[in-house]
């Protein structure tokens, strides 16, 4: 077997950097922690590379079946006897795809980032947080258990909020950080019961073991059930709550579009390409254990990715703020994925969900980035993120334009463009597993294109607007990284997946079925002729079509009006309902029984310390009527 | 003399010293070299337990050394460590060294002041090396009644009513101990035979059930009491509030943990079937106090008191894992006692600096201080996410420890409380996030505050070193976790043998 032991630096690189920068960076020019932090993540995914390749293509798949290999492993913390947290390394197909995932999009964020963030105060604290982020995003995808995906889970989550919250002078960016956060903490709650309860009825926490087919997982029968369902499913239902809510899947994906109060190169990286898709990636982590031993779980996770994927579509085409859209977008995306594993079973051509859910993943982290870029470009160049004051900026940025024009098509699904291939695959493993969501899937495909054209259209066509300067092409450190994912949108689709990444480690062939194929360009095409004739010139339509549907309309602008349910819970339920009656009880009740206590004993004495004035006429009045009253006692008693 | 009273005699010999200082300056230097000094001291204890272990000492007990004290009543000076200890003492040392550091500009009766804080902390660490419980009762009070003067004289706001209101609330707890100490000695040995203090005769001997069952509560309550046990946590915000800097880092971040080794060591050591019997009221306490202790600190508006309640909650989940009685929530229970010492003192510390500069604590007169004062607001940063529960800090070791120890139990009633317990997790993100959006982010709020001048050296060095021993916690748990397991063992045995 080869020794992968060096992928330990891939995480470690950038952890240094984050060190490095954080504690030093201060003493020297900013830009030196940019180089630093950049140069850190050019290592990292160099030798990312290096193990694909090698996984891939110099070793290949041994008889037949991609490995799984623990490369580095040590006892982290023991709980008990069997019970123990290790950290390691593992490297498995969808380990090795993440590398190149997050460390190209991220080395691809850190050279924008030389462009976009230059003179802004903090930039060395930026380049601190995103090598930060890059080293818990590289050690949630390496985990060995899922304990320690779990630590790196709260890692990611938790630079996320330092990134979100980087204009923390601005009061909106920080509620957006808080809100991200505790959302987010909500369903790790989830998360962490689930593998309490996971980990008590397997007795251990390694992923090798949970998912091997004769592990504790798939070997289990039945035992003890809650409402019909088995203690492995219910436990995989609350480990998807976390996933559900890093992946902002409906109805914990409110965070996601106030994330966007980040800088931009953040939003590509952390909230478009890796770390919103950790939680299929966690799905996909423990798939053999959702496919066979809880179908019911994963219905669950089909369904959830489903309904998002069409909730968050409907919200997108009203959205204003251009990377609000974006949002919604890769919410919708991600729902798809998420429906995708749902659909999916184990083995061979049956895990051609599985198989579709990673491809997707693979090419929307590179076509979403490219927009998320493409999108922080044009900030730049017209300092507004709402499309009503964009218009016409082709002739001003044409590699913007060109680049966010593929990436449009990409995310269409227009062949021969990477994102046609991997939806095809998903609509495919849809209609074959459950019509339902292949009808959502294939509704969403038209509405995807439809919004993406709007948005297109608003920004680079329609009529010029009034730009304070005008508009111009962003510097070259930014579109080389435009160029480079516009590269890898276009043929990213070519990789041969399906040879790669499976359900069960074992390569299949997948066809392109016509039967998918033909509809799902057309409703693109019909999605973005719509656009065309709506937005490309000025127009009245979209006025008079969202003034005929205005329920529709308002309820998908205000975004189903979640946010205002979620304030109600928190301001209302926590604060009014619960926090303050706590701390009135506490306050007025608990404590006053505490002073109660005190002011008795104290009114108690002062009304028995008269006794003992000091004053000898009145101890001995005391002293002789007392006498007296004894032996009046006394002579009664004895005469009795 | 032997290596343990070394512990109780630095401090006694610093505070002899600083009987002698002429001014602030002398004092403080004194107190600085005497608590450097037992910081290495407890640096060279650290290593040569390990070294022991190591060497494959398997004693229960090591360093062990005993005098006849009072022939008569049998009581008698014995000392002696094992890992729960040694941790227990390697806490105490980092916060008194950082304590001392953080009232640096002490200036109203700086010598009487030092003299107090120092003679607390003798009592403390005679505490947690002591075998005899005699012994042992004798220097909680030590380390308890200093804490009266040190609020009633250097405290702040209602200063009086708040020394009192805590003091008399301990005593409460005290004189419980002190009565349950005696039911435990009087039931001590067979009938005829020579009755004891000491801890493990006692064990050996075992104490008739029937008098487990009175005297359990006594203890268990008596300890609670401190380790700010629901209904009777009340002294906890006013006494943080009042106190000055140093005295709420060490009342929180050690002598609340008298509370909970107290409650383990004595109650549930020596009184396993008792507790058996009675745990099932006191875990509904506990998980009470965690949640409520959790959801009371979201809405108040005073540091300290955010701090307060937040110890309430952190305290409960000490209480509520040695409730658990198992090996893996009772090693929760100590690695969440050193944590929450960490990192609350670090919150006290930094308290008192802003406190110093702003001259309030109220959050809302407050806001945008991390650009004015960037190290002290990382570092509030930091202890804020060492609080919730980030991994890599110290919080998430024991929190993670305690939940897994706990989820072993099987039945409904555990599984629901342990929930109960989790939800904690994410109230405390709320708490603490929310303070830290007020206090640091946003814009100033007041602007007399741009003019603050960011954390001095002795600031620095207070905070660094608590940091640091967050963080070593939280990266690397396994030799400290490892250390209390290995003397958890038999005292866990022992424990499920009474069931």
């Amino acid at each position: 077997m080869t020794n992968y032991s060096y992928t330990l630096f891939i995480p470690l690189i950038p952890l240094a950097m984050f060190l490095l920068i954080g504690l030093t960076g201060h003493k020297f020019k900013p830009i030196v922690s940019g180089y630093a932090g950049t140069l850190g993540l050019t290592v990292a995914a160099f030798l990312s590379y290096i193990t694909a390749i090698r996984y891939f293509f110099i070793e290949g798949a041994v008889d037949g079946t991609y490995p799984m290999i623990k490369a580095v492993s040590t006892v982290w913390l023991r709980f008990t006897d069997t019970l123990h947290i290790d950290l390691g390394v593992l490297i498995d197909p969808i380990s090795v795809m993440m590398l190149v995932v997050i460390t190209t999009v991220s080395l691809m964020v850190h050279l924008y980032s030389l462009g976009y963030m230059k003179g802004e105060r903090g930039f060395a604290r930026f380049y601190a947080f995103l090598s930060l982020f890059s080293f818990s995003m590289l050690g949630l995808v390496l985990a060995t258990n899922i304990f320690q995906m779990y630590i790196f889970w709260e890692l990611v989550g938790v630079s996320s909020f330092l990134l979100i919250g980087f204009y923390y002078e601005k009061p909106s960016a920080v509620a957006a950080s808080k809100k991200a956060f505790i959302v987010t903490r909500f369903a790790d709650l989830g998360f962490l019961i689930g593998i309490l309860m996971l980990s008590f009825t397997t007795d251990t926490f390694d992923f090798k073991t949970l998912t091997s087919l004769d592990g504790p997982i798939i070997t289990s029968t039945a035992g003890a059930s809650f409402m019909g369902l088995s203690v492995i499913t219910w436990s995989l239902i609350f480990i998807f709550i976390g996933g559900a809510g890093k992946s902002a899947m409906f109805p914990l994906h409110i965070w996601l579009p106030d994330a966007m109060e980040g800088p931009t190169p953040v939003s590509a990286l952390i909230h478009a390409a890796t770390m919103v898709v950790a939680g299929v990636y966690l799905v996909a982590r423990l798939f053999p254990a959702y496919a066979i031993a809880a179908p019911d779980a994963l219905h669950v996770v089909g369904y959830v990715g489903g309904f998002t994927s069409l909730f968050a579509a409907v919200i997108a085409i009203t959205q204003i703020d251009i990377k609000r859209v974006l949002a919604f977008s890769t919410m919708s995306q991600i729902g798809y994925m998420m429906m995708s594993l749902g659909v999916s079973g184990y083995g061979d051509h049956e895990g051609l969900g599985y198989m579709a859910s990673m491809f997707h993943l693979f090419t929307h982290a590179m076509f979403k980035a490219l927009l998320f870029l493409g999108a922080g470009a044009i900030i730049h160049a017209v300092h507004s993120n709402n499309m009503t004051d964009m218009g016409g900026l082709r002739k001003y940025m044409p590699i913007t334009h060109i680049t966010f024009l593929i990436a449009c098509l990409t995310i269409a699904g227009i062949p021969p463009l990477s994102g046609f291939w991997s939806k095809d695959e998903i609509l495919a493993a849809a209609l074959h597993h459950n019509p339902i969501l292949f009808g959502i899937g294939f509704g969403v495909a038209g509405l995807t294109a439809f919004y993406m054209f709007r948005l297109y259209y608003n920004i680079f066509w329609g009529t010029d607007r009034h730009y304070h300067h005008t508009p111009h092409e962003a510097p070259a450190i930014m579109t080389f990284p435009l160029l480079f994912l516009a590269v890898a949108s276009v043929f990213s689709g070519f990789l041969p997946f399906s040879h790669m990444v499976t359900s069960d480690g074992k390569p299949f062939e997948a066809h392109t079925d016509m039967l998918v194929a033909i509809p799902s360009v057309v409703i693109a095409l019909i999605g973005i002729t719509f656009a065309t004739i709506m937005y490309k010139k000025p127009s009245t339509i979209p006025d008079r079509l969202a003034g005929s549907i205005k329920g529709l309309y308002k309820a998908s602008l205000n975004k189903f009006w979640f946010d205002e349910i979620y304030l109600f819970v928190t301001k209302r339920v926590i604060f009014a309902y619960i926090s303050r009656p706590i701390a009135w009880f506490d306050r007025h009740v608990v404590d006053a029984t505490m002073n109660l206590v005190g002011w008795t004993v104290t009114t108690a004495s002062n009304k028995i310390k008269g006794l003992q004035s000091g004053q000898l006429q009145q101890y001995a009045m005391v002293f002789v009527s007392s006498v007296v009253i004894l032996v009046l006692l006394f002579v009664y008693l004895i005469s009795k | 003399m032997d290596i343990l009273s070394w512990f109780v005699a630095i401090p006694v010999l610093t505070v002899m010293a600083i009987l002698f200082a002429k001014d602030l300056k002398q004092t403080r230097i004194i107190s600085a070299i005497g608590m450097s000094a037992q910081l290495g001291l407890t640096t060279w204890l650290v290593y040569a337990y390990l070294a022991e272990r190591a060497a494959g000492n398997a004693a229960a007990w090591l360093f062990k050394y005993d005098v006849t004290w009072f022939t008569s009543l049998n009581i008698h000076y014995t000392v002696g460590v094992d890992g729960i200890s040694v941790a227990m003492i390697a806490l105490t040392s980092v916060v008194i060294f950082a304590g001392v550091f953080a009232s640096w500009r002490t200036d109203y009766l700086p010598r009487e002041f030092f003299i107090s804080l120092i003679l607390l902390s003798s009592g403390v660490f005679g505490f947690f090396i002591s075998l005899d419980l005699f012994t042992m009762f004798l220097f909680y009070e030590i380390a308890v009644i200093p804490m009266y003067l040190l609020i009633g004289i250097w405290g702040t706001g209602p200063k009086e009513y708040s020394a009192m209101k805590l003091t008399l609330m301990l005593m409460g707890g005290s004189a419980l101990i002190m009565v349950g100490l005696l039911g435990v000695y009087f039931n001590s040995a067979p009938a005829g035979q020579q009755l004891t203090f000491n801890l493990n005769e006692i064990a050996a001997n075992g104490i008739p059930v029937v008098a487990q069952q009175f005297f359990f509560p006594m203890l268990f309550l008596g300890f609670g009491v401190l380790g700010a046990l629901f209904p009777f946590h009340t002294w906890s915000p006013d006494g943080h509030a009042s106190a000055p800097t140093a005295v709420s880092m060490l009342h929180a971040g050690v002598l609340m943990k008298l509370g909970g080794y107290g409650a383990f060591r004595v109650a549930i050591y020596l009184m396993p079937e008792a507790a058996q019997d009675q745990a099932w009221i006191f875990i509904i306490l506990t998980s009470v106090s965690v949640v409520y202790g959790a959801f009371g600190a979201v809405v108040q508006k005073d540091l300290k008191y955010i701090n307060a309640y937040s110890s309430v909650s952190h305290c409960g989940l000490v209480l509520f894992a040695i409730l658990m009685m198992n090996q893996t929530a009772l090693n929760g229970a100590i690695l969440q006692m050193i944590s929450h010492g960490l990192m609350t003192a670090l919150f006290f510390a930094l308290i008192g600096m802003i406190y110093g500069r702003t001259h309030t604590r109220m959050i809302n007169e407050m806001g945008g201080l991390m650009k004015v004062l960037p190290f002290l607001g990382v570092a509030y940063v930091i202890a804020g996410l060492a609080s919730l529960g980030l991994p890599g800090l110290s919080g998430f070791v024991a929190e993670m420890t305690i939940f897994v120890g706990a989820y072993q139990h099987t039945d409904l009633f555990h599984r629901f409380v342990t929930i109960m317990a989790t939800t904690s997790i994410v109230v405390t993100a709320v708490y603490i996030l929310r303070v830290v959006g007020v206090l640091l982010f946003g814009p100033i709020r007041d602007e007399h505050h741009l003019h603050l001048t960011d954390a001095t050296w002795w600031e620095r060095l207070s905070t660094v070193t608590l940091i640091t021993a967050i963080a070593a916690v939280g990266i690397f748990p396994l030799w400290l976790s490892d250390m209390i397991n290995f003397s958890l063992r038999p005292i866990v045995e022992r424990i499920v043998a009474a069931l």
